[in-house]
């Protein structure tokens, strides 16, 4: 094969694995990104009702509640501001506490209880995950403003 | 006292790193002999002195002096005395000292094995760790200090973290770091390759045997993170996707290009601007990772340092590392000469396809880790990028060349026959193609992705072997001669190809087969899964050395048969109270059986959450992984690695050889 060839075919070569690799690429992130929401937001109707998404914030002390069978977890995120009733089957994380922060991932049901498919395990005893610390800045600066 | 002298001993080994960058570098450049000869003694001294900087870390951790704050940050005097040991690089100083002692020993590895190569070169290689090494020691020394004093000095410590304290954790750093850090020799031979302009075969074949190392301990380092992550999260899960994950990943795509590029330039003179960035590539995605995972960019389970300074200092280091080699790379790289020419069908269009294909996955990993960080960045909302991802997009992206996997091994250079091929991999083809179909049937029903898995597993394999005896059927004498006469490079590629092919299988079995459940159990009651009973004994209060815990008794039994009886903790740290799941796990080489304990439901009855899991061939992809780095190992000690460093003195032979 001629050098001219042999380039030729690197090109088509690249540009074939590199449009198969980007079809690939959009097709997976359009339907696997996960968008994060407050419960502010979440409670002002701007999270989506037909995908999943994320919420943050803390678990509202006094409110984990246990089914019968143990799986079953109801408890409340709120940012200060708004709380998202949520419920979860299966083990929760080591970290899971009431007053601590918590991501969990999920879809909004039409009750407005979140059900969540995954409660977020972090792995530090005082580590806030940051998207529950910026639900709990935005709802601060969202009351300062109010009161001003 | 101990720790001013390891600080004092940080201090020389900058010194002499910055001797050892800018002497033999400028020396290499003037032709100056004497100037060049700085190099081997100024990186050994370097590592002298970096090693005493570690071992008074590290005493100063076994000693538990809570006067030095990192080990009041990160130690306790209830640990046991080989966490306190590992906790020397458990925190973020004390990992970045790890790094420089590493490149300290790859430095001296290269000042040792390298007495036949020109002066020249070995100057540029030792100048250029020696400029990588001034920028991390300059990171220590200013930004995070491992010997900072706590005055008055803490009572206790705040203990390690407890995910930290297992032996898979012991051994899982060093070993990505002698892999990350390994590329830098890669990358320093090509720098070397670029400022002396001199781009021969005799360049890749000093490298090859360094990066193909350097490959092997990073397979075996992220495969002990794995290993880690199984055993010790709780989950069951083994890889995540996580953005720490993906930091370890990326260089190890890169690298695995890298080592198939670099057989191409050796043998054929072919690709070389082309291995040359790759080398750079590896590098770089191997510092991009250390940023990521020690800059606090993330909010990961990795992630345990966070400081903004660090992460300003890494970015700007960097972008000088990567843009500096980037600049040189363009202004040399259009002077090099291509090699011989090849046809649309040969091993070196193979290793083409391979190449383009591990970059573009590279590529789809990149994206989906840096994208999150970047949209955050950019105050455009927080998204995550999650699994359904990457599986959606790296399993298609890979196949293909798992495909080309079992093809490349037996076809010739320059030109290939494909009929011939055809002739010698069409039982391979068919045998696979029956095991793709019917192997998932008799697992527990059709599954595609099971299917496909099994097919490239089992084609690997077969192409594996079907090489094997292509290379005894030529050749003289009995079958153990010519067994014998094999180079160990044929031998350690073909089973770096055949650890893919189990590791492959196994993959495919657990992600398809694997079963779990989450299940409330009372004292003495029983709940099934894939065919096994587990039977509930209650738990018993139990007192570690820095953590007590509350372990239950599980029996599992199959068909009436006793198998094993299982003891998994939910455990409280005495420093930090905090809560750890530590799973317990019956293997064999078919399938584990892993017991997470959840909570106590209820004081009276005893009774727990427990997650039961049932993981076929999981271990397979263990074994694979060990035979992907002995395969590396095998290769890199490849005699005619020694014997090209003897000739070496004498270029005009190699240059003969090429063909």
């Amino acid at each position: 094969m001629k050098n001219r060839h042999k380039k030729l075919a690197l090109i088509v070569l690249v540009v074939a694995a590199i449009g198969i690799a980007a079809a690939l690429v959009l097709n997976a992130f359009n339907s696997n990104l996960v968008f994060f929401f407050s419960p502010t937001q979440v409670a002002n109707g701007e999270a989506p009702t037909s995908r999943a998404f994320r919420i943050g914030g803390l678990v509202e002390q006094g409110s984990l509640k246990r089914q019968a069978n143990g799986l079953t977890a109801t408890f409340v995120v709120t940012d200060t501001a708004k709380s998202i009733p949520v419920t979860y089957t299966g083990i929760l994380p080591d970290l899971f506490k009431e007053g601590k922060g918590v991501v969990a991932e999920g879809r909004i049901g039409s009750d407005g209880v979140f059900r969540a498919t995954q409660v977020l395990a972090k792995h530090d005893e005082n580590y806030m995950p940051p998207e529950a610390a910026s639900a709990l800045e935005q709802a601060q600066k969202a009351q300062k403003t109010l009161v001003e | 006292m101990i720790p001013e002298l390891g600080h004092f001993a940080l201090i020389v080994a900058l010194l002499l790193a910055l001797t050892q960058a800018i002497l033999p570098l400028y020396g290499a450049q003037r032709g100056n002999l004497t100037l060049m000869a700085v190099a081997r003694p100024a990186a050994q001294g370097q590592f002298v002195f970096v090693a005493l900087a570690f071992g008074c870390l590290a005493y100063s951790f076994l000693t538990n002096d809570f006067s030095v704050l990192n080990v009041a940050k990160n130690s306790f005097s209830q640990l046991p005395e080989v966490y306190r040991f590992t906790a020397t690089w458990g925190s973020h100083e004390g990992s970045m000292l790890l790094w420089v002692l590493i490149l300290g020993f790859w430095s001296t590895a290269v000042s040792v094995f390298s007495r036949h190569l020109p002066e020249d070169m070995v100057a540029r290689v030792i100048g250029v760790m020696g400029l990588i090494s001034v920028g991390f020691l300059a990171f220590l020394l200013t930004t995070s200090n491992p010997f900072e004093r706590l005055l008055p000095a803490a009572v206790d410590g705040n203990d390690m973290n407890p995910l930290l304290q297992d032996w898979g954790m012991i051994i899982h750093p060093p070993m990505l770091y002698m892999g990350y850090v390994g590329f830098a020799v890669a990358f320093a031979f090509a720098i070397a390759a670029l400022l002396s302009g001199k781009m021969d075969v005799a360049w890749a074949r000093w490298s090859r045997p360094w990066t193909t190392v350097a490959w092997a301990f990073l397979t075996l380092g992220i495969m002990l993170g794995a290993w880690w992550a199984y055993r010790e999260l709780g989950w069951g899960g083994w890889w995540f996707w996580d953005p720490t994950e993906n930091a370890s990943f990326m260089p190890w795509l890169a690298g695995t290009a890298l080592i198939h590029s670099l057989a191409v330039t050796e043998k054929r003179g072919a690709f070389k601007a082309w291995t040359v960035l790759l080398a750079l590539i590896a590098f770089s995605l191997s510092l991009l990772g250390t940023f990521l995972v020690r800059s606090g960019v993330l909010s990961s389970v990795h992630a345990f340092a966070t400081d903004p300074a660090r992460g300003a200092f890494i970015l700007g280091f960097l972008a000088v590392i990567i843009g500096g080699s980037l600049v040189l790379y363009a202004w040399r790289a259009p002077k090099m000469i291509t090699g011989s020419g090849f046809t649309w069908f040969s091993r070196e269009s193979l290793l083409l396809a391979n190449n383009v294909i591990l970059v573009a996955a590279l590529g789809s990993v990149l994206l989906g880790t840096l994208y999150p960080l970047l949209m955050d960045a950019m105050g455009l909302g927080k998204i995550s990028v999650g699994p359904p991802y990457f599986n959606s997009v790296f399993v298609p992206v890979m196949a293909p060349a798992l495909f080309l996997m079992g093809i490349g091994p037996l076809a010739r250079w320059k030109e290939a026959s494909l009929p011939d091929v055809v002739t010698r991999l069409k039982w391979a083809l068919g045998v696979a193609l029956a095991v793709g179909l019917l192997l998932p049937l008799t697992l527990g029903g059709f599954k595609p992705w099971a299917s496909l898995g099994f097919f490239l597993a089992a084609w690997i394999a077969l192409s594996v072997l079907a090489g094997l005896v292509d290379r005894l059927k030529h050749g003289q004498g009995s079958l153990m001669n010519k067994l014998s006469t094999l180079p160990r490079g044929f031998w350690g590629m073909q089973l770096a190809h055949f650890g893919m092919a189990v590791g492959v299988a196994g993959i495919a079995v657990v992600a398809n087969f694997q079963t779990e459940r989450d299940v409330r159990m009372d004292v003495n009651s029983y709940a099934e899964l894939a065919g096994y009973t587990f039977t509930f004994r209650g738990t018993t209060e139990h007192e570690g050395p820095n953590y007590r815990a509350s372990r239950g008794t599980l029996e599992v039994s199959q068909n009436g048969k006793q198998v094993a009886t299982l003891h998994p903790e939910k455990r409280t740290y005495n420093a930090s109270g905090m809560a750890m799941t530590e799973a317990d796990i019956h293997p064999n080489i078919y399938r584990d059986i892993y017991v997470a304990m959840g909570e106590r439901l209820n004081d009276q009855s005893g009774a727990w959450t427990v997650r039961l899991f049932y993981k076929p061939f999981i271990n397979w992809l263990w074994f694979g992984a060990v035979f992907m780095m002995v395969g590396g190992f095998l290769a890199a000690s490849d005699k005619r690695y020694r014997i090209a460093l003897r000739r070496s003195e004498a270029p005009k032979n190699i240059a003969l050889q090429g063909a």
